[in-house]
């Protein structure tokens, strides 16, 4: 093999690589993508019965009910829409009433949000940022005034 | 006092590695001896001043000094020994300064053990060193000083997030900062190389023994993050794709590439450049892998800073640092000769597939990581590309790769014989097969492709064992020759082999989890009994017990399999007092078999309660298989050819050995 042939062999075999590559991240990126979106969000626009997409909002105090078996219903809320949500299963450490919740699932025709997944966060501070900032905007944000309340004077040695 | 004495040894820490950043580099363009040598004095001395900082921040927390903020923020006075220790590395100031701990450490290592390097190599490694070390140092002290003092000083303590307070959490992070910031040495001697304008095979020599440990430490690290997130987040999985994984998961793709690509360069000479640019690279990752973790731009656990200033200024370091590496390659890189021809079918050119593949899905994993950070910023629009899309991409690039892995070691340098490496590998693919056959006949449920994934781990297996069944000559010459040859085996070899054999057993052990874990989600009232792959489960109730800083709700389960008693399994739903938060611990009955996983839910309005159990098949071999690679490049660490290090001229050398490797 000269010089040339043996470029031509290791050009082609990155190009193949590298084209596969490029066509199954395309292929991917069409299918399992889920978007994000708040309860003002999904009122606003007609989202198909059937897409999957996630749901951000705070748990509305006092709308947590069980059903039956492991059935959880509550209402997720951005202080201007809310939108109920069923869930069946084992529900995160940190799921609490007022807190900040993301569940993932699809919209049902009755305007029900089936949510096959709840996601745990790590920490009772946490707040999906996107709802942090929809609070933010709409002036009913408290996060940044609470964690300082009540903390002793920092100061610099 | 201690903490005062801290935060000076840090600013001290500061200036030292700018003396080492500055004079040696001036030192190496002018060619003066002395001014060159200021490098190794200066790291030992950083080294010497940063560990200062860092025992007067372990003082603190172990003594509930709580009037140090940082303490305050993450401990408690009833906070397990241990636990204060580990919050020292909990925390977002204190786990910088663990960062720039192991890399002063990496620093002081070669001005120690560099006796032989070139004084100008040497140098300039020691600058490049000092720089990474200034912009973290001065990232510490102006944005994230963990010596700050409150006054009056609190009683208690704020305690340690729950869910951290965990023995294998406590040892992840120093192992996956140690393969972080261990790539530090090869991205550091890469630069120096171009620098220089001037790379040998003795390079490669020097730089695979640090590439190796980062490695080993970084696989290590990331399998201790998987184990805990399997025991610890209640869901039974291993591995979910994270953006937080991925953040350490490709610097390892990387730095395996790194690793093979740095063998052909020491043995041939070849690749050369692209050497030096992936040694960039994976440095480059690990920079964004702490960006991304500690900017906050990913909300998870490791999102320790909210502050904006801070994850500009962690850009802006990236920025520098992998935008200046990158013009001065595009610069310097033509400079470099090019080194030894081979033929596609060789040693050197699997070791080039190997490159391909491996960057390749790094580059998937890549997308999917910043994709939904790039669309937000441009359109604002927010997605998450979740464990679909990692399946879909990852899994077919990485597969050709596996295939090939057991070809690499019986290709010969500059020219293989493809064939005759085939048939030494026979009995192996037989054996994949005859497996392969098994498990498809055997098989009652679960997704055909999972046979293929146990024929490919068990060829992974067998083809690790074939190289050195052929290397020792075990059929063909006498039990006592094979015996001496086996002894007189380098230890690169072993170390190779256990590294793949290592790979075979954590894909048998993904394969056969993911294909036949059986789930259920249940509502158990007290006395009820519950069947799981072939276990009986009677829940008995659930009683209350203190634990040294929580409470905790424990359900007991008793588990029969085929009426015979196996074991009691005891999740348990814990309240910890300080921090006002609860984790949900599982049950978890190992074997061999797999693990018997079960979990408590909330109390249902009825009485009973949601349940959670999992049995994962054979998921121990996930990590025992990221132990093995472990062991593995620890075992070729010891070869004594990387220990003793590179004699001068390294190419005659290499060519009286052609047999090592």
């Amino acid at each position: 093999m000269t010089r040339k042939q043996r470029r031509g062999v290791l050009i082609g075999t990155c190009l193949l690589v590298l084209g596969v590559a490029v066509g199954l991240v395309l292929y991917a990126m069409r299918d399992s993508i889920v978007f994000f979106y708040t309860p003002s969000e999904v009122t606003a626009m007609q989202i198909a019965p059937g897409q999957r997409f996630r749901l951000g909002g705070l748990v509305e105090t006092g709308s947590v009910v069980r059903g039956e078996g492991t059935t959880i219903r509550f209402v997720v809320t951005d202080k201007s829409k809310t939108l109920p949500v069923t869930y069946t299963g084992v529900l995160p450490d940190l799921f609490r009433e007022g807190q900040g919740v993301v569940a993932e699932g699809t919209l049902a025709a009755d305007g029900v949000f089936h949510a096959d997944n709840v996601l745990a966060k790590h920490d009772e501070k946490y707040m999906p940022p996107e709802v942090a900032k929809k609070l933010k905007e709409q002036g009913v944000w408290r996060g940044d005034a609470k964690a300082s309340a009540g903390e002793p004077q920092a100061k610099v040695n | 006092m201690i903490a005062e004495t801290g935060h000076y040894a840090l600013i001290l820490a500061l200036a030292v590695a700018i003396v080492q950043m500055v004079l040696p580099l001036i030192g190496a363009r002018i060619r003066d001896q002395q001014l060159m040598a200021v490098a190794g004095p200066a790291a030992q001395l950083q080294f010497v001043l940063v560990a200062i900082a860092f025992v007067a921040l372990m003082t603190a927390y172990v003594t509930s000094d709580f009037s140090v903020e940082n303490v305050w923020r993450n401990s408690a006075v009833a906070k397990p020994l241990l636990y204060k220790i580990s919050g020292v590395w909990g925390n977002h100031e204190g786990s910088m300064v663990l960062w720039v701990l192991i890399l002063a450490l990496f620093g002081a290592a070669v001005a120690t053990f560099g006796a032989n390097l070139p004084h100008q190599l040497k140098a300039n490694v020691l600058a490049v060193q000092g720089s990474i070390a200034a912009a973290f140092l001065l990232f510490i002290v102006t944005t994230s000083n963990p010596f700050i003092r409150l006054d009056p000083a609190p009683f208690d303590g704020q305690g340690l997030n729950p869910v951290l307070q965990d023995p294998a959490l406590a040892f992840h992070p120093p192992f996956l900062y140690t393969g972080y910031v261990g790539f530090s040495m090869a991205f550091s001697f890469a630069i120096a190389a171009l620098i220089d304008g001037r790379i040998d095979a003795a390079w490669a020599r020097w730089v695979r023994p640090w590439t190796l440990a980062a490695w080993m430490c970084l696989t290590l690290g990331i399998a201790m993050g998987s184990w805990w997130a399997y025991y610890e987040l209640g869901w039974g999985g291993f591995w979910f794709w994270d953006p937080v994984e991925n953040a350490s998961f490709m610097p390892w793709l990387a730095g395996t590439a790194l690793l093979h690509s740095a063998v052909v360069m020491e043995k041939r000479d070849a690749l050369k450049v692209w050497t030096i640019l992936l040694a960039i690279i994976t440095f480059s990752l690990s920079l964004m892998g702490t960006f991304l973790v500690r900017s906050g731009v990913l909300t998870s656990v490791h999102a320790f800073a909210i502050d904006p200033a801070r994850g500009i200024f962690i850009l802006a370091i990236m920025g520098v640092f992998i935008g200046g590496a990158l013009a001065l390659f595009a610069w310097r890189a033509p400079l470099l000769a090019q080194g030894g021809l081979f033929a596609p079918i060789s040693r050197e050119g699997s070791l080039v597939l190997n490159n391909l593949l491996l960057t390749t899905a790094w580059a998937a994993v890549f997308v999917g990581t910043l994709y939904p950070l790039a669309l937000e910023a441009l359109t604002g629009d927010k997605i998450s590309v979740g464990p679909p899309f990692f399946n879909l991409t990852f899994a077919p690039l990485i597969l050709p790769l596996l295939i090939a892995v057991p070809f690499g070691p019986l290709l010969a340098w500059k020219r293989g014989d493809l064939l005759a490496a085939a048939q030494r590998l026979t009995a192996a693919a037989c054996l994949a097969l005859a497996v392969l056959v098994l498990v498809l006949a055997f098989r009652q449920r679960g997704p055909w492709l999972a046979p293929l994934g146990i024929g490919l781990g068990v060829w992974l297996i067998a083809g690790a064992a074939t190289e050195l069944v052929y290397r020792v000559k075990l059929f063909e010459a006498s039990w006592s020759e094979a015996w001496r040859r086996l002894r007189n085996l380098p230890r690169s070899a072993y170390g190779t082999a256990l590294a793949h054999a290592g790979l075979g057993i954590v894909v048998i052990g993904i394969v056969v989890t993911t294909a036949w874990r059986s789930e259920a989600i249940l509502a158990m009232k007290p006395g009820d009994t519950a069947q799981i792959a072939g276990y009986t489960l009677a829940f008995k109730g659930v009683v209350p017990r203190q634990g040294p800083n929580y409470r905790e709700r424990v359900a007991l389960f008793e588990v029969t399999r085929n009426g015979e008693k196996v074991t009691e399994l005891t999740p348990s739903k814990r309240e910890y007092t300080v921090e006002r938060s609860g984790t949900t611990e599982a049950g978890i009955h190992p074997s061999w078999r797999g693990d018997l996983y079960a979990v408590l839910g909330d109390q249902l309005k009825d009485g009973a309660y949601s349940i959670r159990l999992y049995f994962n098949p054979l998921v121990r071999l996930i990590w025992l298989g990221a132990l093995t690679m472990f062991i593995g490049g620890a075992v070729s660490l010891s070869d004594r050819r990387l220990r003793i290090g590179t004699p001068r001229r390294a190419q005659t050398k290499a060519a009286t050995v052609p047999a090592a490797e």
